[in-house]
């Protein structure tokens, strides 16, 4: 099985505006930024969160904490694994309970990561609400779960992958979709 | 990386010691959080089953199995069956057979883990065989020295007094060696093994050799219940020549740490000033210690779909 590139969503630019609408809505939805804290889900919501950040004390002037979350350890397929996957250290550096968190990864399909992230934030302390950024929804949830602020849907087969390049980790921004082509599916 | 026993260090790769060092980082978070626990291995039993005294192995893998949300049973050989004779083969099978997806054995003969390995399915962990091997310990040594030092390459590590019954000497020897450390090893030739050179110790007499310049200090235990030979002339002579104290400590580097596996005999391998002093990691061992723990039982049980059994 392969992956061939089918079709780019968005570019540099597209995920910039995109990430600077979800950091008004974030704050609007909020009124202002008191109590509010941004956690990255590694890898990729790591970067994007800090981006929200920085556009966020941009518009309002105030910094907000951030912090890093590995769901490893939460996940509901370990048993099914035939690899282990790598171990990342949460860092998450201030007491989350009483506070607005908003969960932020790269992108929102089954719900499961987020499931795991909700569990892996509760084991932290008590939020007074839990919120969701997403670069891109692309449907299929097995969980009845949403996200609160979305860059862009974007309908996809199963078949698809929907990959979210990020300057930090690939060198570049911007967001393709690509097909699996092959038997393995 | 996949293994499915961990039985020592002296057959396993840089590539999964690395691992294993490296998974250790994120669990030990986990120990230091208001909330001890994660959900990863909810639904699996941990079975300790040990021949020989020990507190501090015991408790360690038994709350690493539990923060990790496992099941655990404990059997202490003193008050089992195998005191009505029933052989390690058929205890290993019976605890098999109760559903353990891991056991975790001790057991005074070297080369137990290995034997169990062959007649049941579980996982087996070797908490200590004989003379042989203790791989966690020798993992929880090089995760703390890590956590100092950074690297373990290029570091002379010193290690003192009774090699000859320490299973923990052996296992950091091979451990230590492979990821690029320089392993000293001092002690009175009677308790210092033939061979030890052909491991890639470099092997002294006294220990001031062997601490000079040293970055780490691994103080051994003098095994007293194994020294009824009269291997040493007295306890008092012992602590004399070979006990690490702090004039001896003062050859080695200034930023030099001070380990030692438990439990100690202060005044004899080791004196308090030392233990208690600034440079000692052996509190910060005992945390590492579950840490490691965790990191192998999570290694061992998770994604083990797609193993090929290394050990």
């Amino acid at each position: 099985m392969r992956l061939v590139e089918k079709a780019q969503i968005l570019d540099e630019k597209g995920m910039a505006r995109a990430l600077t609408r979800i950091a008004h809505e974030i704050i609007e939805k909020n009124r202002g930024t008191d109590d509010l804290v941004l956690i990255g889900i590694r890898r990729r919501g790591v970067p994007i969160a800090v981006r929200l950040a920085e556009r966020i004390q941009r518009i309002e002037g105030t910094s907000v904490p951030v912090g890093f979350l590995d769901i490893t350890l939460y996940r509901d397929d370990l048993t099914k694994l035939d690899y282990h996957p790598v171990l990342y250290k949460t860092q998450v550096d201030f007491p989350v309970t009483d506070k607005i968190v908003v969960l932020v990864d790269d992108v929102l399909y089954t719900g499961r990561t987020t499931r795991a992230a909700m569990d892996a934030i509760m084991d932290l302390g008590r939020p007074k609400v839990i919120q969701m950024a997403v670069m891109v929804d692309r449907g299929h949830r097995e969980l009845p779960i949403r996200a609160d602020y979305v860059g862009k849907n974007v309908p996809t087969s199963t078949r698809e992958v929907v990959s979210v390049e990020i300057n930090e980790i690939d060198g570049q921004d911007r967001i393709v979709i690509l097909d699996r082509i092959g038997q393995n599916e | 990386m996949s293994i499915k026993h961990l039985l020592g260090l002296q057959h396993l790769s840089v590539n999964t010691i690395t691992q294993i060092l490296d998974t250790a980082g994120p669990m030990k978070q986990i120990i230091s959080r208001n909330l001890k626990k994660v959900p990863t291995l909810r639904g699996k039993a941990v079975a300790t089953v040990f021949y020989e005294p020990s507190t501090r192995t015991r408790m360690s893998f038994e709350l690493a199995a539990k923060y990790l949300s496992a099941d655990t049973v404990g059997l202490a050989a003193a008050s089992s069956s195998v005191v009505k004779g029933e052989t390690l083969i058929d205890t290993a099978r019976t605890v098999a057979a109760m559903g353990a997806d891991v056991i975790v054995l001790r057991h005074p003969m070297a080369g137990a883990a290995e034997l169990m390995t062959r007649y049941t399915d579980v996982h087996i962990v070797n908490a200590g065989d004989g003379m042989h091997e203790h791989p966690t310990q020798a993992l929880l040594d090089m995760f703390t020295i890590l956590e100092l030092k950074n690297t373990i390459s290029g570091l002379k590590v010193a290690i003192l007094g009774d090699i000859l019954h320490s299973r923990v000497a052996r296992s950091n020897l091979w451990g230590l060696t492979k990821l690029g450390a320089e392993v000293h090893v001092a002690g009175p030739p009677t308790l210092l093994p033939v061979g030890l050179q052909q491991l890639g110790a470099h092997v002294h007499d006294c220990p001031e050799a062997a601490l000079e310049g040293a970055d780490v200090v691994i103080a051994l235990r003098l095994q007293l219940e194994r020294q009824r030979q009269g291997l040493i002339p007295s306890l008092r002579e012992y602590t004399r020549l070979y006990g690490l104290n702090a004039e001896r400590l003062a050859l080695a580097r200034d930023d030099a740490v001070v380990l030692h596996p438990g439990p100690m005999n202060r005044g004899v391998e080791i004196t308090a000033d030392v233990a208690d002093g600034s440079r000692s990691l052996i509190a910060e061992q005992v945390t590492n210690g579950v840490a490691v723990r965790m990191a192998c039982l999570y290694l061992l049980t998770v994604g083990d779909g797609g193993r090929e059994d290394i050990n």
